[in-house]
């Protein structure tokens, strides 16, 4: 990282060359949390970006080493706190899959119910905090409309609105509240009448297609090499849905589609999202009137110890491919955890896609990468 | 493809590797010195590894294994790529030319485990300051002002 005197002296023009570096963030409005990103300049082109990470870096992957089996899985939601609920869901499946519970019918469905609804919750949020980055600030308050009352039936029946820690080992901490379904159901109607608006706001409106139809491109080739996963490689044409290609719970039972896009711009990635949450609300729907009886959670020991060995578990978060990698010994501690991040790989694909454009493009292609920085730091 | 055919094909480009068939995955040990040109044939052979969706770092006192999981997606087959390194002065060949997220995961990787990527583009730290001493992953680290033990 930069000293101080490093970056004043870097921020003075260099001679012929003509070049520029200036400094975005740590604290900037469109980075959306503590990402220092320094930026070389040829005029306004961009030549070089240089992602400075760690402002909020908590070494998570070494606590865990020191907590138990039930109690990292809280450590998640810290990272990517939009999918907190999809984060625990991938821990706790992780330890599940090492200590083979089976988890009961009803906790499944709860669990995939939880996921979507976050997943609508957070490309909420992503659509308002974009269109807030190319200077609009209406959609921010259509989309947090909906998104409100998604926090409203979350902190009803998990009694938290944004790092819920409802899943564990085995199922889901409580059985969901009495007016759960029926308040779904009202998100669900109102959702679906109000969607149009975006459509009118920000989709149909010239203004916001000039800035994004072909900002930011990004190829099929390199979005894979590039390990970019989520929306972000499926604007550019990957295939790559958990969901659909290593189906877990009860994905497989439920009729949704793989939303792809082939232009792999910024337009597109804001399409794949918006397009997203239709199918989002396609499985709720599907769902919400079949939560079927009985337990909402396994029987499990008091102290969960993993048997030594190996353990990945891969789940689909709002950002994309979210991993947990354990690795045990046996004990009632993990040995070694590694978390996979999505947004970590999407941003290392940011300087790629930047580079040669105009540093206003920037936003626009940062903000459909829809970064989130406890997520990349961890 | 499945495990016995990729296993076919590694018994041809890298006789010294050892498979463990225990976990979920097919489990290769590859030799450090050997893995550059082998993860180069990975990607570009008919088997088109060209997905690494996880690269990270196992201190295991004496020795570190660096771990690749490698995909495809076209065939949608996955193994895992273990290359065990020194725990004094531990280096290995870089494979971001190879696959490019490679090239932020192995700065993490030198950041958090002082394991030396060679021929790096960029090697710096990525997530601590420049001035940081010491590797925090590593199971030998102390930090008796912040470290958080139960």
């Amino acid at each position: 990282m930069y000293t101080q005197t490093e970056v004043i002296k870097d921020t003075t023009v260099n001679g012929s060359e003509g070049e520029l570096v200036i400094n975005v963030g740590p604290q900037h409005p469109a980075t959306h949390g503590v990402l220092h990103l320094v930026i070389t300049l040829n005029g306004e082109t961009i030549k070089k970006i240089e992602p400075h990470l760690g402002y909020i870096h908590r070494s998570i992957e070494k606590m865990c080493e020191s907590l138990s089996y039930r109690q990292f899985i809280y450590v998640t939601s810290r990272m990517d706190y939009l999918s907190s609920h999809i984060n625990n869901l991938g821990s706790a499946h992780c330890v599940e899959k090492g200590m083979q519970i089976e988890i009961p019918a009803r906790a499944k469905v709860i669990r995939v119910l939880m996921s979507e609804l976050t997943r609508i919750a957070s490309h909420e949020l992503w659509l308002g905090a974009m269109a807030m980055d190319l200077g609009a600030f209406t959609p921010f308050f259509y989309a947090f409309r909906e998104r409100e009352m998604i926090n409203d039936i979350m902190e009803q029946t998990c009694g938290a609105r944004l790092t819920m820690n409802y899943m564990v080992p085995g199922g889901v901490m409580y059985d969901i509240h009495p007016d759960f379904q029926q308040k779904v159901k009202v998100f669900v109607k109102q959702f679906k009448e109000k969607v149009t608006e975006y459509d009118d706001l920000v989709t149909n409106n010239i203004i916001f297609k000039n800035r994004m139809i072909g900002v930011g491109v990004l190829s099929k080739e390199d979005a894979i090499s590039y390990g970019c996963t989520g929306p972000v490689a499926r604007g550019s044409g990957v295939s790559c849905d958990i969901r659909k290609i290593f189906p877990y719970e009860v994905y497989d039972t439920v009729a949704f589609d793989e939303v792809l896009e082939t232009a792999g711009d910024s337009f597109s990635r804001y399409m794949v999202r918006v397009r997203e949450m239709h199918q989002s609300i396609r499985i709720i729907e599907q769902l919400i009137d079949n939560i079927p009886e009985g337990e909402h959670q396994a029987k499990t020991k008091a102290v969960l110890k993993l048997p030594k060995g190996e353990f990945y578990s891969r789940v689909e978060t709002a950002r994309g491919e979210f991993g947990v990698y354990i690795v045990s010994e046996g004990a009632t501690t993990p040995y070694r955890i590694k978390f996979r991040s999505p947004g970590f790989s999407n941003l290392s694909a940011l300087e790629h896609m930047a580079k040669g454009s105009k540093l206003g493009d920037l936003m626009a292609t940062m903000g459909t990468l829809d970064l989130v920085i406890p997520d990349i730091d961890r | 493809m499945t495990n016995e055919e990729i296993k076919a094909y590694f018994t041809t480009v890298a006789p010294s590797a050892t498979f463990d068939e225990t976990g979920e995955w097919l489990n290769v040990q590859v030799e450090p010195g050997s893995w550059k040109p082998l993860a180069q044939n990975l990607r570009n052979s008919v088997l088109h590894f060209d997905y690494l969706f996880c690269l990270t770092c196992i201190d295991w006192k004496t020795h570190f294994s660096v771990v690749y999981h490698l995909s495809s997606t076209t065939y949608r087959h996955t193994i895992v790529i273990k290359a065990n390194v020194y725990a004094v002065n531990p280096e290995i060949e870089t494979v971001s030319d190879i696959w490019r997220t490679a090239e932020f995961h192995e700065r993490e990787v030198y950041d958090l485990f002082g394991v030396k990527f060679l021929h790096h583009p960029d090697l710096r730290r990525l997530i601590l300051t420049d001035d940081f001493e010491g590797y925090p992953l590593r199971k030998n680290f102390e930090d008796p002002v912040n470290m958080i033990k139960l």
